[in-house]
């Protein structure tokens, strides 16, 4: 079967399956843009943790959004939802959310970035 | 959510603070090229995959069985400093991802949509969307070669905007010109709150 498998055709492990079904992480919604930083090394992972979450673990010993934890490892937003949500359970992630309760950005922030841009 | 209590040695640096600005426009108008232009990684691409479920405005009347579609975003990074981090996502090009756009236009600082003169028409969906949801915008036309070019005024009356909305012209294969399309967008941006805050001021005196 391995013979006629490339890239082309996709994983041939449904994504949802490494989640064991579930479409919805736990209590966190993991904003695109929340930031998610490994609070342990992944030596600490329990053994229930699969190959994902022992990658995300790795990947994110630099703190990274949820969509670059996705693009990287080639996972559909979803499925690194409820993966990060099993690590935020065990206390392996720590997540830092953006400011999206207000209507209006920070204005102090907007003058920050303008500062960048216009420094880049 | 309690950054602090996993780590000590992990303060508030290690853990910047995102924002975004979103890209939109019409299929192959150039909003990756803009993405790349001025991120400091090479763009990156996240999927999601929605059942017909939650694809609410296709039409799939008739047909009993339930589909997946791929919905996929290219976004790039920019670091402002340490601690602050802008990124800059382009809208899935299909029109029917209202409740992706949704996803991304909340919290979002503002968006660029980007026009070709030869198919203005394309980019009515994402003003209209901008400005239902009163999410500050400015047009950015992309100059591509061959387009005959127009003045922004035309532009702006062929798109029906509110004057005090920008139009400007941009290459956006032009790091630099991707840059000011930016910085116009975040000009905007403070102008706009700050005639929102004189509004609502007004209001309660």
């Amino acid at each position: 079967m391995s013979e006629w498998l490339d890239d082309e055709a996709g994983p041939v492990v449904r994504p949802y399956a490494l989640t064991r079904g579930r479409t919805r992480a736990s209590r966190e919604g993991f904003d695109l843009i929340a930031i998610i930083a490994s609070a342990a090394t992944s030596t600490f992972a329990p053994p229930t943790a699969g190959p994902e979450h022992v990658a995300i673990l790795e990947l994110c010993v630099r703190p990274l959004s949820v969509a670059e934890v996705s693009a990287k490892l080639k996972l559909p937003l979803g499925v690194v939802r409820v993966l990060l949500g099993d690590l935020l359970d065990l206390g392996l992630i720590v997540v830092r959310r953006p400011e999206t309760e207000n209507r209006l950005p920070n204005e102090r922030v907007l003058k920050e970035v303008l500062n960048g841009l216009q420094a880049l | 959510m309690d950054s602090r209590r996993s780590d000590p040695s992990r303060g508030a640096a290690a853990m910047p603070l995102a924002v975004k600005i979103l890209v939109a426009g019409g299929f192959g108008v150039g909003k990756t090229t803009l993405v790349g232009s001025v991120s400091e990684i090479k763009p990156l691409r996240t999927e999601e995959q929605l059942t017909d479920r939650s694809v609410g405005i296709d039409d799939t009347s008739g047909v009993e069985r339930k589909t997946t579609t791929t919905v996929a975003m290219d976004f790039g990074r920019i670091t402002i400093r340490d601690g602050l981090v802008l990124y800059l996502f382009g809208t899935p090009g299909q029109d029917r991802f209202w409740f992706m756009w949704d996803e991304l236009a909340l919290g979002a600082l503002g968006a660029v949509v980007l026009a070709d003169t030869r198919r203005l028409s394309d980019c009515f969906p994402s003003i209209d969307y901008f400005e239902r949801r009163r999410l500050p915008f400015i047009v950015g036309v992309n100059c591509f070669e061959g387009a005959i070019r127009y003045d922004t005024e035309e532009i702006r009356a062929a798109l029906d905007l509110d004057p005090r909305v920008p139009v400007i012209l941009c290459d956006v294969r032009r790091r630099e010109s991707g840059k000011q399309v930016l910085i116009a967008l975040v000009e905007h941006v403070l102008a706009v709150m700050a005639e929102r805050q004189r509004q609502a001021g007004a209001a309660i005196r």
